[in-house]
């Protein structure tokens, strides 16, 4: 933390948990989808739900999936902003359970080329975020730092030749979560890097044994 | 190995040592620390005071809040101001410092463009103070800039030794931080001591003990932008018994450490969930009943 954290950020109002951090979930969700989204459902939770006008959450969460930062004055005008710019969108409430953090957004997602993701993240406070689910798995990003997500077979060797590529490409590894849905099963690795990874390097990560996908996801803090 | 917790009269005492004014250590500690000039860090600061002027003009257009609970405060005490029979309790400082707290705050609420210094719902506080001080004291750029690293300062050690947030510490934490911070900022860009910025900061402390977080509906605006106005004259009354000598007994870092001890005894209903405290009055509660329903 330094001077900076407490002098700021600049942002539209009124609250940091509700108004900035929720701009940084449309964020990270739009990344982690890899796309332009053109259909979002979102659905809200706990006090997400219960005040998410008066917060203006709402118009926030359309703001990040635009990709605009939490200091874009133009926030207010998101819906508006939605509609002309092709994005389709609905909210919903929804009640994600006992253990959920009271500001949680789920998003579905659908992007211009038609790629399809849905994601769970929480507004923790102070404008800082956690991701914890991506299409079904449990996750945990903070969007702090960039991030590589990999799906994957579950098979002996295939983290190492991942982490392998990324170090060929000078890029050093600051965290690493994997889970599975079991052995032998889909599997998926969560890396947070030091360094934004090139489409070249994402490239090869793709053509390596087991893996089905990856995506590349920004940093929003 | 646990690192050693940040503490105000350390600085303090470095500076009285090197018998230079707690800005100055503080504007080169804080570089060194990030990584940058001098100069960066305070064009940076330069930065977040334009648009601080920026949410203070925009507040006092009358905004009001998206959910229509409030707005319009900072303009009706700024038109006051100008009329004849104004009863000018407050002098002049304070009353510029209420006004544009009261302005920012209700920027906030209205989803202006703020600096959530140290946090969005206390933004009003420090801008109050600064550009009271400025206009009321000839004070330049460059003083504002060196007195929100001074606030920025006081704020990460009470970041590191407590919490900014109402939902850790309750509004003591928030609105409390800021008043703190700005207190100690005063002090400094009115030439006062090292020793006399830790003072006000430990008096600020000392006098918002204890407040609570009770939103209304959950919403940054009942009883938050008023409160911000509070914190303001809080914040000059403390610079002002400082400056003048007085001495608070409990030191700033103790007063620091006292509100943590406060703030985790706080009960969870009174830390930012609307579960209690004025969220709970029955006006607030008619209130929400039907914000709620409307919003279905």
């Amino acid at each position: 933390m330094d001077l900076m954290d407490v002098i700021g950020p600049v942002m539209i109002g009124p609250s940091s948990s509700h108004t900035a951090g929720a701009v940084r979930l449309g964020l990270l969700a739009a990344s982690i989808l890899g796309e332009k989204p053109v259909k979002a459902e979102i659905e809200l939770h706990g006090s997400f739900a219960q005040t998410y006008r008066g917060h203006g959450t709402d118009l926030a969460l359309l703001a990040g999936l635009m990709g605009w930062l939490p200091d874009d004055a133009r926030i207010p005008e998101a819906r508006t902003f939605a509609g002309k710019n092709g994005l389709e969108y609905s909210f919903a409430k929804v009640n994600l359970g006992e253990l959920a953090h009271p500001n949680t957004v789920k998003f579905k997602l659908i992007g211009a080329g038609g790629a399809v993701c849905q994601v769970i993240g929480s507004s923790i406070g102070g404008g800082q975020v956690s991701v914890t689910e991506i299409d079904d798995f449990p996750v945990e990003l903070n969007g702090r730092l960039p991030g590589v997500l990999v799906l994957h077979r579950d098979q002996c060797g295939v983290i190492a030749l991942v982490s392998g590529q990324l170090a060929e490409a000078g890029i050093n590894i600051a965290g690493m979560r994997v889970f599975r849905t079991g052995k032998g099963g889909l599997a998926i690795m969560i890396i947070e890097c030091d360094q934004k990874v090139a489409p070249e390097t994402l490239e090869k990560i793709t053509h390596l044994m087991a893996v089905k996908s990856v995506r590349f996801i920004n940093n929003v803090l | 190995m646990a690192k050693d917790k940040l503490s105000l009269a350390a600085w303090i005492e470095e500076s009285e040592k090197k018998g230079i004014s707690l800005r100055e250590t503080l504007i080169a500690n804080n570089a060194e620390a990030m990584g940058v000039e001098p100069q960066v860090l305070l064009d940076e600061m330069a930065d977040m005071l334009k648009v601080m002027r920026a949410s203070i003009d925009y507040g006092l257009t009358g905004v009001r809040s998206r959910s229509k609970l409030t707005g319009g405060s900072a303009k009706k005490l700024f038109e006051a101001k100008q009329s004849n029979n104004y009863a000018n309790l407050l002098g002049s400082t304070v009353s510029d410092a209420v006004i544009f707290s009261l302005a920012v705050a209700e920027a906030n609420a209205a989803m202006g463009r703020i600096v959530a210094a140290p946090t969005a719902g206390a933004s009003g506080v420090l801008p109050g103070m600064l550009f009271s001080l400025q206009k009321n004291y000839a004070l330049s750029e460059k003083d504002l800039a060196a007195g929100l690293v001074v606030a920025g300062s006081i704020g990460l050690v009470i970041a590191n030794r407590s919490s900014l947030s109402g939902a850790m510490g309750g509004c003591q934490a928030e609105t409390g931080s800021a008043a703190a911070m700005a207190a100690g900022a005063a002090v400094d860009m009115l030439g006062g001591t090292p020793e006399q910025v830790g003072h006000a900061v430990a008096m600020t402390i000392k006098n918002m003990l204890g407040l609570v977080c009770d939103p209304v509906a959950g919403l940054v605006e009942v009883p938050c932008i008023k409160r911000n106005a509070g914190a303001v004259a809080q914040a000059l009354t403390a610079a002002e018994m400082a400056l003048a000598g007085i001495t608070s007994f409990i030191p700033a870092d103790e007063a620091i450490d006292a509100m943590k001890e406060v703030g985790d005894r706080m009960p969870c209903s009174l830390k930012e969930t609307a579960g209690g405290g004025l969220a709970h009055a029955p006006t607030a509660l008619a209130w929400a009943a039907k914000y709620f329903k409307a919003e279905e």
